[in-house]
């Protein structure tokens, strides 16, 4: 790990170059540079414009149901006898993840730019159904394209997105997951520049795209600073995410990030876990690299190939992160932590039980991580879990794996 | 400076021709066999030789590239593999300028400065990367040209007149026109937009401009002939590999044959144009 200068503020990047310390940037084909500055234009005379933001309120809080609630999880802090357990409930907004709170964002830019065909990329397929759904609002082509090994083991969101009007395209190349889905989303756009927009799921890609997207991601973590003081009085002690890309942990983490006192902690998938080699944990697991318009932890070989991502978790298997969350882990500000397949299928049946409410086995592995620290810490720590998605999408999935283990 | 590329480009000029590129993937489909195919490409008629270094997430290319790179890693092919290659390449050729062409990651994992070094010592004569555009100018290409390799950078569609500058600025070697928004492979090019597109580059420098991306046939080649200094032809290659393999994806007899007969088709068509020489 490389030494990093403690910035005066750690939510100041990107720099005018989109890089976060040496993270980040703009690694893409000459094709679509023009396209990458375009939207960068954009999105800067959205930002500061009253009329946009005034847009984003009205359907964040008609269309998508926010805010969000922030529920104290009285069952599973009493079972787990430590910490004081809160969730933040992503998993209420429409569509049924936070997905939904940056496709808004995307969408409003791209009706502003005149662009009237949206593409997307999409793992567990959250990322997708939110975008076939705001482009069915908005009267909008839609394609959406996903790893054909995704496509099978997330069929109840495939269904989604076609009765939506969406067109989904299930990618046969590489590991035919979402890394792929990302390169075949970025062949289109490539192809169909003047109509086109691409709708990014996650806090990655070329800049601006990262900032973008835990901009629109960061009204989680803004709702939970005014709900946590209305309900404790004070900040939390800490906040737990999961990351894949990690859109719902920086939208939860940035507002908090210049409060020494919250400690943060961002949680990979470990997958079959980290010795095996199968796992989607980069930053624990990678080292730096370029890939998908950025600089950021990968995973790959000695010869800088990509190798495939393993995680239960079809929306953490990217070989990824944001570039954001590589800086704030050489920073030293995040702690990241990671969860097995087995520990996060664990955490999803505990929730399940305890609260009647069945996650997505996403933010299953930030709550195998609480499972463990909950119980170590006093009652009076406050912990504030990101429930990212919720698990209706799984349940065929980890039924399977459940009733195989009777039999 | 007299470079292995610009001498090339002048013997081609002489001969009132435009110059062939032709791409093909090293490793591709196996090490021993691309090595020949490219050892048989200059005889058969190649200009000048694109050296493709696979990686598994091409993000600019269409299938059949990508296919080609597939092939070329399940074969055990790496970036150091690649330069021995072109260092074996060298020991039959001191004349045809090789340009490496890939995407920035295994450069990155294998050293900037170590690279250069290594592939100047190889006898690489430039680089196209395609994942590095101009505003990341300082990872790769100044270290290059500091290194007396030529960094050749695509033009597209896309780049428009504004913009045109700040491509050529640190371009050496020749321009890249990319003759379509899209991947390689992919469309067929509208030749009167090529052809006005190259005039449009040529207004802003005096390199010579190679044209590429769905060119395909001696027929194409020799349309793209009539506007630009040079024709690149990569995707119906790496396709005439694909075809020559046997059943379980092995080369056979025939494939460096495959390669070497469409390469004469194509320096046909290329030189059936006639140029006026500057």
């Amino acid at each position: 790990m490389s030494v990093v200068a403690k910035p005066n503020s750690f939510r100041s990047g990107p720099d005018e170059r989109g890089r976060f310390g040496v993270f980040g940037g703009r690694f893409v084909a000459e094709t679509l540079m023009p396209l990458v500055l375009d939207l960068e234009h954009a999105y800067t005379q959205a930002k500061a414009d009253p009329s946009f933001r005034a847009d984003m309120g009205s359907f964040l809080r008609h269309y998508v149901g926010r805010p969000s609630p922030l529920y104290f999880a009285e069952r599973l802090t009493a079972h787990l006898g430590g910490a004081k357990i809160y969730l933040k409930r992503e998993e209420l907004n429409h569509t049924g993840s936070h997905k939904v709170n940056n496709v808004l964002g995307q969408i409003l830019l791209a009706r502003r730019m005149g662009k009237t065909r949206i593409i997307a990329e999409t793992g567990a397929g959250q990322h997708g159904v939110a975008t076939a759904t705001l482009c069915a609002r908005f009267g909008l082509e839609c394609v959406v394209y996903m790893g054909a090994v995704d496509v099978e083991r997330q069929k109840p969101n495939v269904t989604r997105m076609n009765m939506l009007g969406a067109e989904v395209v299930p990618v046969q190349s590489g590991s035919r997951t979402l890394k792929d889905a990302l390169n075949e989303a970025l062949r289109d756009w490539v192809t169909n520049v003047a109509d086109t927009f691409y709708c990014i799921g996650t806090v990655a890609g070329p800049h601006p795209y990262p900032m973008m997207v835990r901009d629109f991601q960061s009204v989680i973590g803004d709702e939970v600073r005014e709900q946590i003081e209305e309900a404790e009085g004070r900040l939390p002690d800490s906040l737990i995410a999961c990351i894949g890309g990690g859109s719902n942990a920086m939208g939860l983490f940035h507002p908090f990030l210049d409060e020494p006192e919250v400690a943060i902690y961002g949680v990979e998938a470990a997958g079959h876990g980290i010795a095996s080699g199968l796992h989607a944990a980069s930053l624990t697991g990678g080292r730096p690299g370029i890939l998908h318009g950025n600089r950021t932890y990968l995973l790959m070989d000695q010869d800088g190939q990509i190798t495939e991502a393993h995680s239960i978790s079809a929306g953490l298997d990217y070989p990824g992160i944001g570039p954001e969350h590589a800086w704030l882990h050489e920073a030293g500000r995040v702690t990241y932590l990671s969860a097995t397949d087995e520990e996060a299928l664990e955490a999803f049946q505990l929730l399940s039980r305890l609260e009647g409410i069945i996650p997505a086995l996403e933010p299953a592995h930030a709550l195998a991580r609480v499972i463990e620290l909950a119980p170590k810490l006093p009652s009076r720590h406050v912990m504030v879990v990101n429930l990212s998605g919720r698990g209706d999408k799984d349940v065929p999935q980890v039924a399977e794996i459940l009733e195989k283990r009777r039999t | 400076m007299t470079t292995r590329l610009s001498a090339r480009f002048e013997q081609c000029r002489a001969s009132e021709r435009a110059a062939l590129v032709t791409f093909v993937t090293a490793g591709d489909p196996d090490h021993a066999t691309s090595l020949e195919i490219v050892k048989a490409l200059p005889e058969a008629g190649a200009d000048i030789i694109e050296l493709g270094m696979p990686f598994t997430d091409p993000m600019a290319d269409g299938p059949a590239i990508q296919a080609s790179g597939l092939r070329a890693l399940k074969g055990g092919e790496t970036l150091v593999k690649t330069l021995a290659l072109v260092r074996d390449f060298r020991e039959h050729d001191r004349e045809t300028p090789i340009i490496l062409m890939g995407y920035y990651n295994p450069i990155y994992i294998h050293g900037v400065a170590r690279f250069l070094d290594d592939a100047k010592a190889a006898g690489v004569d430039g680089l196209i990367v395609v994942d590095l555009p101009p505003e990341e100018d300082d990872e790769l290409c100044l270290p290059a040209l500091e290194s007396g390799l030529a960094f050749i950078r695509l033009a597209t569609p896309t780049t428009d007149e504004k913009r045109l500058p700040k491509v050529l600025g640190n371009t050496r070697g020749f321009v890249y026109y990319v003759s379509i928004t899209g991947i390689t492979g992919a469309a067929t090019p509208d030749f009167g937009a090529v052809s006005a597109a190259v005039s449009r580059i040529k207004r802003h420098t005096p390199l010579p401009v190679a044209v590429g991306f769905g060119v395909k046939t001696p027929e194409h080649a020799a349309a793209v002939a009539e506007a630009a200094d040079a024709v690149v032809i990569g995707s119906s290659l790496v396709e005439a590999v694909r075809t020559s393999l046997d059943g379980q994806g092995r080369a056979t007899s025939e494939t460096v044959d495959a390669v070497a007969n469409l390469v004469r088709a194509l320096a046909k068509g290329v030189a059936a144009v006639r140029k006026a020489a500057a």
